[in-house]
């Protein structure tokens, strides 16, 4: 017993480091957020006294501070349920409508995991400008909502799903569309659950497609609005770090309430 | 005789016509036609908007790149590729490139192996505290790249944490975001934060699908812990190896947030990244979308060769 607790012993040390180092920055940015500036670069790591303060200035340089959580929360939100529903409906498509043509599309859809961003951003820009849809919603939402990781994710699933519902659904006369929606989306929560944590947190986060379409400041996200307090004389970093704060709580509630549905969306495309 | 009277359609045991299994063949046909046409009315709205957000505007910035002028007013440059050529006078462009592959070559091995390590650590079932250390090096995933660069930004200020501390050891300060390569190093540093237990969540999940009655023949042949995880675990992971590999040398090729937000791609253009570049020339200063559609399609182009070579070096049996 002890032996192989002692044989344990380096595993456990570098676990311990890893652990700390990863919750670290996340602690220096909590204690910061009640922190002066000065404090937060004097490396004071204790809970300080001066979080009204540092929201009443972040209140009165960045009056935009809830409107830009109004809008990441729009969109997220958005995206999360057009994304949702497009790329399940083609997954359950791909599965249970199966042919050879359709595993050819699969394979082309597949290959746009491999195109980067960069390479589609400017006529996507010059697209949606053309459609007098800057500063709209939907040019941030509508490039996030039909991605091949999703409607991977999805086909996946719609394989553990028992055929003979679907057949036993048919005889009782349920049109296809039917099926899908009071049949498969209801018993496919799980995989529904763990699409919706990583959507949702990609939109919460994108920071360069909101950048570049989102040109007017009063539309601007949080994390351009974060972006952009640094971009001031001086910055004071107890704000700043308030703001931060104040941007990733949101995701780090959901992460630790759905930890295991967020790995399993992640992993869930691969299985 | 009987042969002749032989009814010309088989009568099924009831006394009926058998005709059954080829009416409802045939009934099934149009069925399974219908249900296949339904089929791609389900595909049809993913597949649209790929197409419109990905494969055409993908077709769109080549053809840009073969363009010169501004805003709508674009037309064929001449020489056609003289956007091209461009690049390779360009030393701003040349220094962001080598930026990204030092990125690349430094930043994804280390990570990578990290996070192999902690998941075949984590995957003892018999490891105290189990769940809370998977949640503390996993937890930097659900931080925004925006934020996470801004909090390494504060903590490397030049009079900031880091430094301070350093100091209470001895150390002098370093100008961490003022030196060419302590910058790039910050951005390392950075990405191996937030992405090690991102890429240790897809070796715990291989490392489920692994027969544990390999392990153990392993250990009764005598290879220890550090053998069995060389020669018996790693070989079992390479197609998620592969995976994370593409996956990670595809983000680090586009990295943007933490170049824009946690070193500004200084000092200078010291730790700019090809995508920071990419948005420069795009959107700042005079936007030229034909030469910024040329750099989009450098990196297109080494994403695709860079996976390529990846995946024929995993394919490569041993």
């Amino acid at each position: 017993m002890t032996r192989t607790s002692l044989r344990r012993l380096p595993g456990y040390i570098f676990l311990t480091i890893a652990a700390i180092v990863s919750v670290f920055p996340l602690y220096f940015m909590l204690v910061s957020a009640t922190n002066t500036s000065r404090e937060v670069i004097s490396s004071k790591l204790t809970p300080g006294g001066n979080l009204i303060n540092n929201y009443n200035a972040l209140m009165a340089s960045q009056q935009s501070l809830w409107v830009a959580f109004r809008q990441s929360t729009i969109i997220a939100v958005v995206t999360t349920v057009l994304a949702l529903l497009i790329c399940s409906i083609a997954g359950y498509g791909f599965e249970v409508f199966h042919s050879r043509g359709k595993d050819r599309l699969m394979a082309v859809l597949l290959l746009a995991i491999m195109i980067p961003f960069a390479a589609t951003m400017i006529p996507l820009f010059q697209m949606f400008a053309g459609l007098n849809m800057v500063n709209s919603v939907m040019a941030v939402v509508l490039p996030a909502v039909a991605t091949p990781f999703l409607i991977l994710l999805f086909r996946q699933s719609a394989r553990n799903f028992p055929h003979e519902i679907i057949e036993a659904a048919r005889i009782d006369g349920l049109s296809e569309i039917a099926i899908f929606f009071k049949i498969f989306i209801p018993t496919m929560r799980s995989a529904y659950a763990a699409a919706a944590v990583i959507t949702f947190m990609a939109a919460w986060n994108n920071f360069l497609w909101p950048k570049v379409i989102l040109i007017n400041s009063q539309f601007q996200t949080i994390p351009m609005m974060i972006s952009n307090l640094t971009a001031g004389y001086v910055t004071d970093f107890g704000v700043l770090m308030l703001a931060v704060t104040i941007a990733t709580l949101p995701t780090i509630f959901v992460f630790l309430a759905l930890q295991r549905v967020f790995a399993e969306g992640i992993t869930g495309a691969i299985k | 005789m009987s042969v002749t009277t032989q009814p010309t359609v088989p009568l099924a045991p009831d006394g009926e016509p058998d005709l059954t299994p080829a009416k409802r063949r045939g009934g099934r046909m149009t069925i399974s036609r219908r249900t296949n046409l339904v089929g791609w009315g389900f595909l049809l709205p993913a597949a649209g908007l790929v197409t419109l957000m990905s494969f055409w505007p993908m077709f769109r910035a080549l053809i840009l790149s073969f363009q010169s002028g501004r805003g709508t007013r674009m037309r064929w440059a001449d020489p056609l590729w003289f956007n091209y050529t461009r690049l390779l006078e360009d030393k701003v462009f040349q220094q962001t490139l080598a930026n990204t592959f030092i990125y690349l070559a430094i930043q994804v091995p280390i990570m990578l192996i990290l996070a192999l390590i902690l998941a075949n650590l984590l995957n003892d079932r018999n490891l105290r505290f189990r769940g809370l250390f998977r949640t503390a090096i996993f937890l930097p995933c659900a931080v925004g790249l925006v934020s996470y660069a801004l909090v390494f930004r504060t903590m490397f200020a030049n009079d900031g944490m880091v430094n301070v501390f350093l100091g209470k050891l001895g150390f002098d300060p370093v100008p961490w975001l003022n030196n060419p390569t302590t910058a790039k190093l910050v951005i390392v540093m950075g990405l191996l934060w937030r992405w090690t237990g991102y890429n240790m969540i897809f070796y715990l999940a291989g490392l489920q699908n692994i027969d544990p009655n390999t392990l153990e023949a392993a250990r009764i042949d005598g290879a220890g812990p550090i053998r069995t995880f060389l020669y018996v675990t790693v070989p079992q992971l390479k197609p998620m190896i592969l995976l994370t590999a593409i996956m990670s040398t595809n983000g680090t090729l586009q990295l943007f947030d933490e170049s824009w937000n946690l070193t500004a791609g200084g000092p200078g253009y010291a730790s700019m990244t090809m995508s920071h570049y990419l948005y420069q020339v795009s959107f700042q200063g005079s936007p030229n979308f034909g030469y910024a559609s040329a750099i989009s399609y450098v990196i297109l182009i080494l994403v695709a060769i860079l996976a390529l070579i990846q995946m024929k070096v995993g394919d490569r049996r041993d």
